[in-house]
């Protein structure tokens, strides 16, 4: 009798992880490993795996230029995004990092973007930078037709994602600063620095600890955009805007064909894998924010 | 600066009053630098606020304009004669209010659902002990290594093949847990003396117990920051649904607002305004939970 008691204790301990156990198991480990089976085989249109091929997806992968294409702007992407939200979100922390009347309001205005959806976004842009009525193009008195150029397509969407990412750098980045022991501050005035001094020499310095955590979760997030793509340019103007998320889209659910998307799959996590990998370490060595 | 270096080198030559003075003349030159400075700083944040905003108070704008003062070569940001006609049209065109509930539907179980599976798998792991423990969290953490998207193909066939396409179980079901729910409540269980969860039990009180009478009512912040983020993530999600849905009885509102965008070209007023009604609830419950969240996100896991 005891040892029975005994046994349903032990098991009541994994009775509390079993809902997430589960939940993992079913949509994240097992699409997962067969998403690495899917990669090896020729699949037909109901996306099930009929011909073991081997590596030859990820051969044809390779030899393919739009898969290069594909990865080529996908980085330009991910760059600029990174810059640009990064750089909004600083500036947004920097102006509210001391105490002025309606902070409340400015913090939550900068904030902000993180509440708004990649599609509504997407859709917001569509109309600011359309070429005949939109905005943008009446206020600097110009006619571009930004989103089908393909100079300009990838640049508006990145710029889109700048802005939707920006809100959390905002709180990231307001952490840090709030960090810094304000007195470094005042004892550079006394010392004669000026703002800009003060900002490369103390302010920088001193986010340290977080910038390397907030790059790479804005690397790993900018790399997940998807959104953004299918409502703004769909990929196009030719490929140019063709991100590896849309891309993989677009190769199973338009051209059915599951192998070659399952291992473009095995590509993107194999990248954001590497990223996530450098984020822990960082994060072990006692990085805090 | 010069004058404070005269001061300091020659103080004998000042008497009291001429030192007042010079304080007052010195305070008073200190104060309108301060109020140049404070101005300088709001009006900076304005203008950044502003160019920040822009998108989204240009939606406001376009969302109240009568189509027809939007088809201009003019400049027009604001409407001239303000109309609540978009809207009313918006919800005769799709049905919005269907796509609104269903939104509230899957974003609500999906954040209620999280907030128990990772409450209840962090106290596993920061209260119990048991085999294999270290290897379980490691697989939980490992989880954030994989993004969604890579993973999406082979959950679109494998719900594809249980027959579960178009259902609300299928938005719902695959959300219904997060590595960083769990990780952020360890993070804040771990705070708490493991000689609480003892002497809890030694009188009498059940695991089931202690965590929804003890460890909740202590982790509100946490569970505050949690229950923000994760609606608002899955209020805003697009490739799941946008995959796994396809008829309106089951759409989102992002897929569902989506059907407004390229109808026809008079619909761009329309499309706003649709756009302005579903923002209104995330940007609602973000301003609403903006303190919990950032208390939350960034309190807890700085003690970790």
């Amino acid at each position: 009798m005891k040892k029975v008691i005994e046994k349903c204790k032990k098991a009541e301990v994994y009775m509390y992880l079993i809902p997430s156990m589960v939940i993992f198991s079913i949509f994240l480990f097992y699409p997962f490993i067969k998403t690495i089976y899917l990669s090896l085989y020729k699949t037909n249109k109901l996306g099930e795996a009929k011909l073991y091929v081997g590596l030859d997806n990820y051969k044809s992968l390779l030899s393919n230029p739009s898969f290069y294409n594909s990865l080529w702007v996908t980085l330009e992407f991910v760059a600029i995004v990174v810059v640009g939200s990064m750089a909004l979100g600083l500036l947004g922390a920097v102006l509210c990092s001391k105490a002025f009347p309606g902070i409340r309001v400015f913090s939550t205005s900068y904030a902000l973007p993180m509440a708004v959806a990649s599609s509504s976004g997407a859709m917001i842009f569509k109309i600011i930078l359309n070429p005949t009525i939109g905005i943008v193009n009446k206020l600097l008195h110009v006619s571009i037709n930004w989103v089908s150029d393909p100079k300009y397509a990838l640049i508006c969407v990145a710029v889109l994602t700048a802005w939707l990412n920006s809100g959390i750098n905002f709180l990231y980045f307001s952490a840090g600063l709030g960090n810094i022991d304000d007195s470094i501050y005042e004892r550079a005035s006394v010392d004669g620095a000026n703002a800009v001094q003060k900002f490369f020499k103390l302010t920088l310095p001193g986010l340290s600890p977080i910038m390397f955590y907030t790059l790479v979760v804005n690397i790993i997030q900018a790399f997940q955009s998807f959104g953004q793509v299918k409502i703004l340019t769909q990929g196009g103007p030719g490929e140019s805007t063709n991100l590896i998320v849309y891309s993989i889209y677009r190769d199973a659910f338009f051209n059915y064909r599951f192998g070659s998307a399952a291992a473009q799959s095995v590509v993107l996590f194999l990248i954001v894998m590497a990223l996530t990998l450098v984020m822990f370490r960082v994060e072990k060595r006692g990085v805090k924010y | 600066m010069s004058t404070i270096a005269t001061t300091i080198a020659r103080p004998k030559t000042y008497s009291a009053e001429e030192l007042q003075a010079l304080h007052l003349a010195m305070n008073a030159k200190a104060k309108r630098k301060k109020m140049i400075q404070k101005t300088a700083l709001v009006t900076m944040n304005l203008i950044v606020c502003l160019f920040m905003l822009f998108p989204l108070l240009y939606t406001i704008s376009v969302a109240f304009m009568p189509s027809g003062e939007l088809y201009t070569m003019a400049m027009n940001i604001v409407p001239k004669h303000p109309t609540l006609e978009n809207f009313v049209e918006a919800f005769h065109k799709i049905p919005l209010v269907r796509f609104v509930l269903n939104s509230f539907l899957v974003a609500g179980s999906i954040t209620l659902g999280q907030i128990v599976t990772c409450s209840l798998a962090a106290f596993a792991f920061s209260f119990l002990n048991f085999k294999g423990k270290n290897v379980l969290f490691m697989l939980v953490m490992a989880t954030m290594m994989v993004p969604g998207e890579a993973t999406i193909i082979s959950n679109y066939l494998t719900v594809g093949s249980l027959g579960l396409l178009d259902t609300y179980i299928v938005l719902i079901l695959p959300s219904l847990t997060s590595a960083m729910g769990i990780f952020l409540f360890r993070q804040f269980y771990m705070t708490f003396p493991i000689s609480l969860y003892e002497s809890a039990k030694l009188d009498g009180c059940g695991n089931l117990r202690f965590i929804v009478k003890i460890l909740m009512p202590l982790t509100k912040s946490a569970m505050g920051a949690m229950a923000v983020y994760t609606f608002i993530n899955a209020w805003n999600m697009y490739m799941w649904p946008l995959l796994v849905t396809g008829s309106d009885s089951k759409r989102t509102v992002q897929i569902g607002i989506s059907m407004l965008n390229s109808v026809d070209a008079q619909s761009i007023t329309l499309m706003l305004a649709g756009v302005v009604m579903i923002i209104i609830p995330s940007i609602s419950i973000f301003i609403v939970g903006q303190k919990a969240l950032i208390k939350g996100m960034f309190s807890g896991a700085v003690k970790g």
